[in-house]
């Protein structure tokens, strides 16, 4: 499909959000509790926060949420009844105010998701997802997208792209996909007819930091590199950067009783924590932190490339955000480059 | 349910048989039946088996698949799932997901010699390919068997080693750790590489199949080297931690080879590929 674009006012974007909701449209958009930004379902349009570089937690939940039903049982005298989770419960969702480096996220999980084995509880969820992108006009330190094969003007994930036009100004909007097209079919007159709207000199400026082809082919011959213990020597193992991370996919499996009765669950984990690879026997293959930090930047800038064809890495920026011992993902990468092996 | 990968078969425990202490094996049914009718495996194959309330675990299929109608897993007790699995009883119901992982390539093996190697809980894994294999006897020359544990009671399938003790077409070898034997012992006293060395078996068209601890594995491969053995002629089966069993989860990669999906069964020859971590 070609990209159409179109000119939304300012104005009209509380238009289109009330259009939406008369339609019975579900909204999750960025809005602040306990100082963090993140997507929750939104009521009012006056609630959603803009002018954020980058919101706390990526909008990945929303297509792979934290805790997830697999199914119910319940056991009874006469023997155990399974119940799954019903696919056609899962809420059609507008994702609203999604950064470009997480909307092309949404396609590493699916890449994850559907290495061969087709997850349908993710697929299902994502297929009922429309994903409202919004250009970066801002950026901070951490960013760097551009170094991951994106930038701040990306199309790729979104279903509609905005991107406001100077401060306070109107938004250009491009309409990328076929559900990209549906929302507009139910707000026409707020799609205005535009001429060619140069968008790049509207976009954040976010330097190119390194070559992530280059990176993944130093990783070939860095597996036992020393780098890995002097980088990691501070990681406290305590997961954040696996949390608020839009790609990363790894999770586990529990289940959560009340007496006869309870549900299994997928939540998320890391593989930054000591646990997650440990044997029942005491034995654990990655058994101190620089092996997991080793395997943290291996499966995004090696494997996942090597066996998915995708890179695990957006350059959102967030874990180096939210680490407690100020790690930073960027200066890892470049000094990994720099390194003589 | 074709849509919840997760979503496990359900199992009746039809048999409860103790083999050693702690370790039980379950011979398991599907409850449904159409489960059963569209199910099938090789040798090799894992699944994901749970108690509801508690959780998942994962070991291989311990029978062989050459016997149609059930499963059988052979597990210790020794975490939170095969501490619950343990208490489960005879007509309990069981979860079950599988599938999973790559299998051992018995059809390559025709015309050739199988020389089984276990040590201790690694009998069950390799249990499923010996009788798969006898199964097809006709299809093999000499089979031969070496397992050891640390102490008699430690030994495994009792009434299946003197099955294949007193068949005249397995050469079966049986020993245990020095100070592990009984007054009325009457196999091998010693560890597994050190007998292997001394039955110094020929590794002319022979295909070795080892499995058993770490340390056991790491003494029994130069051990094989000497005798003559090619690393593409010796398999083994590597058990990462694993949640999903296909590819997602994240946890039992060793570099960029999934145990789940490249494995589990893995030729020596590729282990030297792999960077050590497992």
């Amino acid at each position: 499909m070609n990209i159409d674009k179109r000119l939304v006012r300012k104005d009209s974007l509380e238009k289109l959000f009330d259009i939406l909701k008369q339609n019975s449209k579900k909204i999750f958009a960025p809005s602040t509790k306990n100082g963090k930004i993140s997507f929750r379902d939104a009521e009012k349009f006056s609630g959603i926060v803009t002018g954020y570089v980058q919101t706390s937690q990526s909008s990945k939940e929303v297509a792979f949420p934290r805790t997830e039903k697999i199914f119910d049982y319940s056991k009874s005298k006469d023997g155990m009844s399974v119940k799954g989770i019903d696919l056609k419960d899962i809420p059609e969702v507008i994702l609203w105010g999604v950064r470009p480096c997480d909307a092309t996220g949404i396609g590493e999980l699916s890449s994850v998701f559907n290495w061969d084995y087709k997850d349908e509880i993710y697929n299902n969820r994502l297929s009922k997802i429309t994903v409202f992108g919004f250009s970066c006009n801002n950026s901070d330190e951490y960013c760097f997208c551009t170094s991951v094969g994106g930038n701040p003007g990306n199309t790729e994930g979104s279903d509609i792209l905005f991107t406001q036009t100077g401060e306070n100004s109107d938004y250009l909007a491009e309409i990328i996909t076929e559900k990209g097209l549906a929302i507009v079919s139910l707000a026409p007159d707020l799609f205005e007819i535009t001429n060619n709207i140069e968008k790049n000199k509207f976009l954040a400026k976010v330097p190119v930091r390194f070559n992530h082809e280059e990176i993944k082919e130093k990783l070939d011959k860095f597996f036992e590199s020393k780098e890995w213990i002097e980088q990691s020597l501070r990681c406290i193992g305590c997961g954040a950067c696996a949390y608020v991370c839009p790609t990363c996919a790894c999770f586990d499996i529990q289940d959560e009783a009340h007496g006869r009765k309870g549900s299994r669950v997928r939540c998320w984990d890391s593989c930054g924590f000591s646990h997650f690879t440990l044997h029942t026997s005491g034995h654990n293959p990655r058994d101190v932190q620089s092996q997991r930090w080793r395997q943290r930047i291996m499966h995004k800038f090696s494997y996942m490339p090597e066996r998915l064809s995708v890179y695990g890495c957006t350059g959102c920026g967030r874990c180096s955000r939210a680490c407690p011992v100020d790690m930073n993902i960027l200066e890892h990468l470049i000094s990994i480059q720099e390194v003589t092996v | 349910m074709m849509d919840n990968l997760y979503m496990p078969y359900l199992m009746r425990i039809e048999r409860i048989t103790y083999e050693a202490p702690g370790v039980k094996t379950f011979m398991l049914r599907f409850v449904n039946e159409a489960d059963q009718a569209k199910f099938s495996y090789k040798a090799g194959q894992f699944g994901e088996y749970s108690v509801y309330g508690v959780g998942e675990s994962t070991f291989c299929i311990a029978s062989p698949p050459t016997r149609k109608g059930y499963i059988e897993c052979t597990f210790r007790q020794t975490g939170k799932v095969t501490n619950a699995l343990s208490g489960c009883e005879e007509g309990s119901i069981i979860g079950f997901r599988g599938p999973y992982g790559n299998i051992f390539p018995i059809d390559e093996w025709k015309g050739k010699n199988l020389l089984f190697i276990a040590g201790g809980i690694a009998l069950p894994p390799m249990r499923c390919v010996i009788w798969n294999a006898l199964d097809m006897r006709e299809n093999f020359k000499d089979v031969t068997i070496i397992y050891g544990a640390r102490t008699v009671k430690d030994l495994v399938y009792k009434d299946e080693l003197k099955d294949w003790e007193l068949r005249k077409d397995v050469k079966l070898i049986t020993t245990v750790d020095p100070g592990g034997e009984s007054p009325d012992w009457h196999g091998e006293i010693g560890f597994v590489p050190t007998v292997v060395e001394k039955i110094a078996p020929s590794s002319k068209d022979t295909i070795a199949i080892v499995c058993g601890p770490p340390v056991m594995i790491k003494y029994t491969f130069p051990v094989l080297a000497k005798l003559g053995f090619a690393d593409e002629n010796i398999y083994t089966t590597l058990e990462n931690r694993m949640k999903c069993g296909f590819g997602k989860c994240g946890r039992c990669n060793v570099g960029r080879v999934y145990v789940c999906k490249d494995g589990p069964v893995f030729t020596l020859a590729q282990l030297k590929e792999l960077p050590d971590e497992y």
